[in-house]
C-alpha cells in the first residue's frame, strides 16, 4: 500500500512539510548537529580499532577469495603451459584484449600450445569471463594482485612468460 | 486485461492499423507515419487506454527494407498496468510527425533518434543532435556506420542563442521572455556596443563537483536568478547500443555495469531479465530470490549516494560520512560476492555468476544494521531540520500531472504523489512474495524527493530481510543447455560437456527472432531494455530506457526562475547518473 512520507506511519518523521514551534529554531539544529558529531567523535576516540578507515597501503583490504585480480596462466607438472590455445578465452572476452598465437606441440597427448599469449591489462575490464570460458582451467584470476601500475602503456601488455610466473602470493615475477 | 488496448484501438482506427502483434505479451501496433499523432493522442486520452506515460522512443534500422527505419513509441498506462508499442516505418528522408506536443519528454527522445539514425521529425521544436557532438558526421546506430570509425570533434557548442545572451541594458526593457523561454521584442545589441549586459551567461559543468558527472548547463543569470538555461549531455556517450550489436548477448553483461554505475547490480538483473523474457526461460527460485536481494542492495547504495551527495550540495557535509560509511559496508559484501566492487557483472543469462558465498547472510545482515545506523545518524542531523527545510521545501516543485507528462518514473515520480512502482504494478522475479509499501510524497519538491528515497531504504532493508529469511535452496543456474555453461567438471571430463561449452562460447546464446521489452524498477525509476533479435548469437538492436534521461530533460524547465543554489539542490535530488544518461 502506498503511504505518505508526511504521514505518521513514515519512518522518517511525518508531520507534513510545515514547520511548527521549536522546529523554527535554528539554534536547536546547531546543538542537535553538534551532539551527533560529538558522539561520533568520542566513540571513535575510544574505539580506534573499529573505525572504518583503512590505513592503505600499510593495511590491505580483504576482498575475499573471489576477487577478480590480475590473471595467471597455470602450468603442467613439467612446467609447460596448461593452455591448449583453443582461443575460447579470447573469443568470449568482451573487450577483446587477449591475443594468442597457437603452435603445434610435439608431445603425443597435447595437440597445441600457445606460442604467444598476451593480455592487454589496460583494455581488460576484469570481468572474469575468460576464466569461465577456459575448458581446461588454464587461466585464473586468483593472484590477489589488484595494484597494477606501470610507467608506459606497453608494459601493461603482459606476455606468456609473465603470466606463467604470476603467483598467487602477490609477489611480482 | 490483455488485448484490451489493442481491441480498443482497432475498433477506433480499423484499417489504419497496419499490423498488430502480441508476441511475449508485449502488445504492439504498426501505423503509417501520417496517422501517428492521432493514434498516439487517442491512446493517451482514451480513458480505457490511458497511456499517460511515454517511456521511450526507439529507432531500429533495417537497411534492406525500402522503408528502412522503424520508429517505436513505447507507452505505459499507470493505473491499468498496460503497455503498448506503437510503430511506424519510414524511408530515408521521410519525416515522422513529432509527439513532443503530447509528451514533454518526446522532445529529447526524438532528438536521440534523429541523432543516432538520422530520422527527421516534422514539427519538432528543437531537432538537434543530443548524444553525439554537434560536429559529428553520419549517424552512429545505422547499420552501415562502421563501428571502428572514430571522429575528432573540437568546438564547443553555444547553447544559448546570441540574442538571448546579449539583450543590452537599453533594449532589454523593450521586450519580454515568453513562456517558451524565447525573447520577444527588439533583439539585443552587439557585445561591442554594450558592455554592461544585464544578463550573465554562466556554464555550470561539464566538470563541476555539483553535477556529479559530466553534464553541462549554460544558464543565463539575472543576478542570481536563472532566466533561461540549456542543457547539454553526451559527455559520457560511448554508444553502448552500438557496442551491444557487436557483442554476444552474454558479453553485454559487463557493459551493463557501466550504465548506472552506482547500482550496477540492479542493471545486471534488468538486462538478464529482458533476455530471459525473449528466451522464455524460467530460472530457479533461489536465483529469483538472490536477484531480488542484490537489486535491493543496489537500490540502497544508490539512494545512500543520492541523498548523501544531495545533502552535501546544499551544505550538509557531515551526514555524507554517515551515508557513505554505510554504503561502504554494503560494498564490502558486494566485493566478496562478486569479486569486484563497482563492475559487478553478477548475473548471467539463465542464472548467476556464482551462488552466494558461505557467510553471506551474516555479512549482509551485519551491513544492513550499519546502514540503518547510518541512516539514523543522517536523520538525526537533517530530520525536520529548519536549515534543510528552508533549502528544499517548495524548491523544484513538479506536480503529479507534469511529472507524468515528462516521463518521470521512480522516486522522483513518487515524490510528486504518484504511487507507481514497477515492483508492485508488474511484479517480476518474485517481488509479489514480499511485503513492502510504496512511500509517496505530496509536494513533488526537493524535500520530498530526499525523504522518499530515505523511506525506500527502509523498505528495501525489509525486503532483503524477508528474502533472506525465506531464501530457498537449490541450484542457481537454469537447467537449459542452450543458454547456461555446463558445470566445469563436465567440461573437463566429458566430450559432450566440452562440445556444449565450445558452442556456447563460439556461437553465443541464440535468442529467438523477435523483439521484447524487459523492465525493472531500478533505483532511479523504470529501467527498460528493448531488444530485437534476428536469431543469431548477437542482438540486432538493444535499446536502454534509462530512467534519468526523461527526468533530466525536464531540468531546465524546473530551474527556470530559481536561483543557482536551488538549481544545485534540485539537480542532486533528481539523481542524474551520467553513465546511464549518456550510455
Ligand atoms: S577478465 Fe574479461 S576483459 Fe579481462 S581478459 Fe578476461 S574476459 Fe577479457
Ligand atoms: S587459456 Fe584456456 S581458454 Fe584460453 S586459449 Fe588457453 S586453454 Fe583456451
Amino acid at each position: 500500500m502506498p503511504y505518505s512520507i508526511h504521514g505518521p506511519q513514515a519512518a522518517t518523521g511525518g508531520k507534513g512539510s510545515r514547520m511548527r514551534g521549536a522546529e523554527l529554531w535554528y539554534l536547536k539544529e546547531i546543538f542537535r548537529g553538534m551532539y551527533v558529531t560529538a558522539r561520533h567523535f568520542l566513540t571513535n576516540v575510544f574505539h580506534m580499532a573499529d573505525m572504518p578507515t583503512l590505513q592503505y597501503p600499510d593495511e590491505k583490504p580483504n576482498y575475499g577469495p573471489w576477487l577478480r585480480s590480475r590473471h595467471r596462466l597455470m602450468k603442467r607438472e613439467d612446467g609447460t603451459p596448461r593452455c591448449v590455445a583453443c582461443q575460447m578465452c579470447s573469443t568470449v572476452c568482451p573487450s577483446d584484449c587477449i591475443s594468442i598465437v597457437a603452435m603445434e606441440d610435439d608431445r603425443p597427448d597435447v595437440e597445441k600450445r600457445p606460442e604467444t599469449f598476451t593480455i592487454d591489462l589496460l583494455r581488460c575490464v576484469y570481468c572474469g569471463m575468460c576464466v569461465e570460458a577456459c575448458p581446461c582451467d588454464a587461466i585464473r584470476m586468483d593472484t590477489g594482485i589488484f595494484e597494477i601500475a606501470a610507467d608506459s602503456r606497453e608494459k601493461f601488455v603482459v606476455d606468456l612468460d609473465f603470466l606463467l610466473n604470476n603467483t598467487t602470493d602477490g609477489v611480482k615475477p | 486485461m490483455s488485448r484490451r488496448a489493442l481491441d480498443r484501438v482497432q475498433e477506433r482506427f480499423g484499417g489504419q492499423i497496419l499490423e498488430t502483434n502480441d508476441y511475449l505479451g508485449d502488445e504492439s501496433i504498426t501505423v503509417a507515419a501520417g496517422d501517428l499523432p492521432q493514434v498516439l493522442e487517442f491512446l493517451r486520452d482514451d480513458p480505457q487506454c490511458d497511456f499517460k506515460l511515454l517511456l521511450d522512443v526507439v529507432g531500429v534500422d533495417y537497411p534492406d527494407r525500402p522503408q528502412r527505419f522503424d520508429v517505436v513509441y513505447n507507452l505505459r498506462s499507470l493505473d491499468q498496468g498496460q503497455r503498448i508499442r506503437v510503430k511506424t516505418r519510414v524511408a530515408e528522408g521521410e519525416a515522422v510527425p513529432t509527439a513532443s506536443g503530447l509528451w514533454h519528454n518526446a522532445n529529447w527522445h526524438e532528438r536521440e533518434v534523429y541523432d543516432l539514425f538520422g530520422v527527421e521529425f516534422s514539427g519538432h521544436p528543437d531537432l538537434r543532435r543530443i548524444l553525439c557532438h554537434h560536429e559529428f558526421e553520419g549517424h552512429a546506430l545505422r547499420k552501415d556506420y562502421p563501428i571502428e570509425k572514430g571522429q575528432m570533434c573540437y568546438t564547443v557548442e553555444k547553447l544559448l542563442p546570441e540574442e538571448a545572451v546579449l539583450p543590452g541594458r537599453e533594449t532589454r526593457h523593450e521586450g519580454h521572455w515568453n513562456a517558451e523561454g524565447g525573447w520577444e521584442g527588439a533583439p539585443g545589441v552587439a557585445l561591442a556596443d554594450e558592455i554592461h549586459s544585464d544578463y550573465l551567461p554562466v556554464n555550470i559543468g561539464p566538470s563541476h563537483p555539483a553535477t556529479h558527472g559530466a553534464l553541462r548547463i549554460e544558464a543565463l543569470l539575472d543576478g542570481e536568478t536563472i532566466v533561461r538555461s540549456e542543457a547539454e549531455i553526451g559527455y559520457l556517450h560511448r554508444c553502448f547500443e552500438k557496442e551491444a550489436e557487436d557483442h554476444t548477448w552474454h558479453q553485454i553483461i559487463p557493459y551493463t555495469d557501466r550504465l548506472n554505475y552506482v547500482s550496477a547490480l540492479t542493471n545486471n538483473v534488468g538486462y538478464v531479465l529482458a533476455v530471459e523474457k525473449m528466451l522464455q526461460l524460467e530460472v530457479p527460485e533461489r536465483t529469483r530470490a538472490i536477484r531480488v536481494i542484490v537489486s535491493e542492495m543496489g537500490r540502497i547504495m544508490d539512494h545512500l549516494v543520492c541523498t548523501g551527495t544531495n545533502l552535501v550540495d546544499i551544505g550538509a557535509l557531515t551526514n555524507y560520512w554517515y551515508t557513505w560509511n554505510a554504503r561502504e559496508y554494503l560494498y564490502d559484501v558486494v566485493e566478496r560476492l562478486c569479486g569486484e566492487r563497482l563492475t559487478t557483472s553478477y548475473t548471467r543469462i539463465g542464472g548467476l555468476y556464482r551462488d552466494l558465498y558461505e557467510g553471506f547472510e551474516d555479512d549482509l545482515r551485519g551491513a544492513l544494521k550499519k546502514v540503518e545506523q547510518g541512516v539514523q545518524d543522517m536523520m538525526a542531523l537533517v530530520q525536520r531540520n529548519r536549515i534543510l527545510m528552508d533549502r528544499t521545501v517548495g524548491v523544484g516543485v513538479i506536480s503529479a500531472e507534469e511529472a507524468v507528462r515528462w516521463g518521470y518514473t521512480g522516486p522522483c515520480l513518487r515524490a510528486s504523489g504518484v504511487a507507481y512502482d514497477v515492483r508492485k504494478a508488474m511484479p517480476y522475479s518474485g517481488y509479489e512474495n514480499y511485503d513492502f509499501d510504496i512511500p509517496v510524497g505530496e509536494n513533488g519538491d526537493a524535500y520530498d524527493r530526499i525523504m522518499v528515497r530515505i523511506e525506500e531504504i527502509y523498505q528495501s532493508i525489509s525486503i532483503i530481510r524477508q528474502a533472506l529469511d525465506t531464501l530457498p535452496g537449490g541450484p542457481v543456474q537454469a537447467d537449459d543447455r542452450r543458454v547456461v555453461f555446463p558445470p566445469k567438471d563436465e567440461v573437463y571430463n566429458s566430450i559432450e560437456g566440452m562440445m556444449n561449452h565450445f558452442k556456447l562460447v563460439f556461437e553465443g546464446i541464440r535468442v529467438p527472432k523477435g523483439e521484447g521489452y524487459g523492465f525493472i524498477e531500478a533505483a532511479n525509476g523504470e529501467l527498460g531494455f528493448y531488444a530485437v533479435s534476428d536469431g543469431s548469437g548477437r542482438p540486432y538492436r538493444v535499446k536502454v530506457r534509462p530512467p534519468c534521461f526523461p527526468i533530466f530533460a525536464s531540468f531546465t524547465t524546473l530551474i527556470q526562475g530559481s536561483m543557482v543554489p536551488d538549481a544545485i539542490a534540485i539537480l542532486g535530488g533528481l539523481n542524474i547518473v551520467a553513465g546511464e544518461l549518456d550510455r
